[in-house]
């Protein structure tokens, strides 16, 4: 077992130091890549805190839409599978559902200001 | 240093110019460059840019219209009366600066948060969307005997390449599958016209003042094919820039759009329009995993270039509200 603190822990503290004591001391394009570069952290921390519940539940959807069992990487090739022969299409029950779910969980990871996003997590 | 071949450039061409001040790069890639810099004058300082492929990158890649024919449209563009800079000078192998131009430089802003929240473009926002249909029926207009040679573009080349650049990445994305198919089902099929389309008709590529567009630059994607195309790109959610409800760049309605473009004499096709915007919006997704392979691949191992990565999820949103909206 490692030690504390944990990632999620360790990557706040710095993406936090960054952002309150260096930004403010940087200028022009560095001071761009910066917030790039804080946006990448942030991301992370979102990405250890989101990904293992999403992840878990886009496998079950999948097997319940598939009929089949495997890793999630597996799942994902064989649903683009079936919708590019168009063995599976949006009259297939769940799949609209499936890939709304899907791709709201990775805005929440990857773009949660996205308006778009904004905008559907609003519609629900 | 450039300043010093630019300076003796200019004077060869450029009558009373003492020389060149103030070089800057703007942007660039390992391939291609574009500069700023002052023509010293006696009657006043001349602003210019200097768009070129360095010394010993003659050949411009795979999609792109290569700096002569960029130049040429440009040129044509602006005798059109377009809003176009002038074109000042082609190079030639004695200016010794590689391959490219000299265009004149247009004082106005390109960044679309700016456009799209500065006080100073209040007055031009809700004008851009029609005078941008203006301006891009020009482009479908120009006189096709002058055009230089361009590659020729249709839907169904399009599907095959952005399908196959997808599969070169080899990892699986439903949305993207989806949007594939249904591009394919409804692939109209060659346009019944065909003309010139710029390619890269959004923001960052049109220089906006505070009384509207004043130029279209980087013609480095033009093409032969389908007019729709530029309309449809123009209106893609990723250069909406938050603004979603004003389809075109944020700014504008695709009603004012089309306004535009038919009262310049040319007629818009809503449907076709929307085909490309599906289309575009897949494109710049396929685009953004394209960053991440290259930071993956290096030579650009750019945090930059990562973080582009993570926006193909934002493309995925957009074409489901655009194949599977919610609640319909």
């Amino acid at each position: 077992m490692q030690d504390e603190p944990t990632p999620t822990e360790l990557i706040k503290a710095v993406a936090d130091f960054l952002r309150n004591e260096i930004a403010p001391a940087i200028k022009g394009h560095n001071a761009f890549k910066l917030r790039v570069a804080i946006n990448g952290l942030d991301l992370v921390t979102r990405q250890l805190a989101l990904e293992g519940d999403s992840e878990s539940a886009e496998a079950a959807r999948l097997k319940q839409l598939l009929g089949i069992d495997g890793a999630l990487l597996d799942l994902n090739r064989a649903l683009s599978d079936k919708i590019a022969s168009g063995e599976v299409d949006l009259q297939t029950p769940g799949l609209a559902d499936h890939l709304w779910q899907t791709t709201m969980d990775k805005l929440a990871v990857d773009q949660p200001n996205y308006a778009s996003y904004k905008r559907e997590l609003g519609n629900k | 240093m450039i300043e010093a071949e630019l300076g003796r450039c200019v004077a060869a061409w450029y009558p009373g110019a003492t020389g060149v001040t103030g070089a800057a790069k703007l942007s660039g890639g390992a391939s291609q460059e574009t500069w700023t810099f002052d023509i010293v004058h006696p009657s006043g300082n001349v602003g210019a840019i200097l768009r070129r492929a360095p010394p010993g990158y003659g050949a411009s890649p795979g999609r792109a219209a290569g700096l002569d024919a960029e130049a040429t449209l440009m040129q044509l563009a602006h005798d059109a009366g377009l809003p176009s800079p002038r074109v000042m000078h082609v190079l030639k192998p004695e200016d010794e600066l590689g391959t490219g131009f000299i265009m004149q430089r247009i004082e106005g802003e390109t960044i679309a948060r700016k456009i799209l929240r500065d006080e100073q473009f209040a007055q031009a926002r809700p004008i851009l969307a029609r005078q941008l249909g203006g301006v891009v029926a020009g482009i479908h207009g120009l006189p096709a005997a002058k055009l230089p040679k361009l590659r020729e573009m249709t839907a169904t080349k399009e599907i095959a390449d952005l399908d196959r650049e997808y599969r070169s990445f080899g990892r699986p994305r439903p949305v993207f599958e989806l949007a594939l198919r249904w591009l394919r089902e409804r692939d109209p099929g060659p346009s019944r016209e065909v003309t010139l389309v710029h390619g890269d008709f959004r923001h960052g590529n049109l220089i906006i003042g505070p009384d509207g567009v004043r130029a279209v630059l980087d013609w480095e994607l033009a093409h032969f094919g389908d007019p729709m195309e530029d309309l449809g790109w123009i209106c893609v959610n990723s250069w909406r820039f938050g603004e979603i409800d004003k389809p075109v760049g944020g700014f504008g309605s695709r009603e004012d759009l089309f306004a535009g473009y038919e009262a310049a004499g040319r007629k818009a096709d809503p449907d076709r329009v929307m085909f490309w915007e599906v289309m575009g919006t897949l494109r710049w997704g396929i685009m953004c995993c394209g960053m991440m392979q290259r930071f993956r691949q290096g030579p650009d191992h750019s945090m930059e270039r990562a973080m582009i990565g993570r926006r193909s999820s934002e493309t995925e949103i957009d074409l489901l509200r655009l194949l599977a909206p919610k609640g319909k």
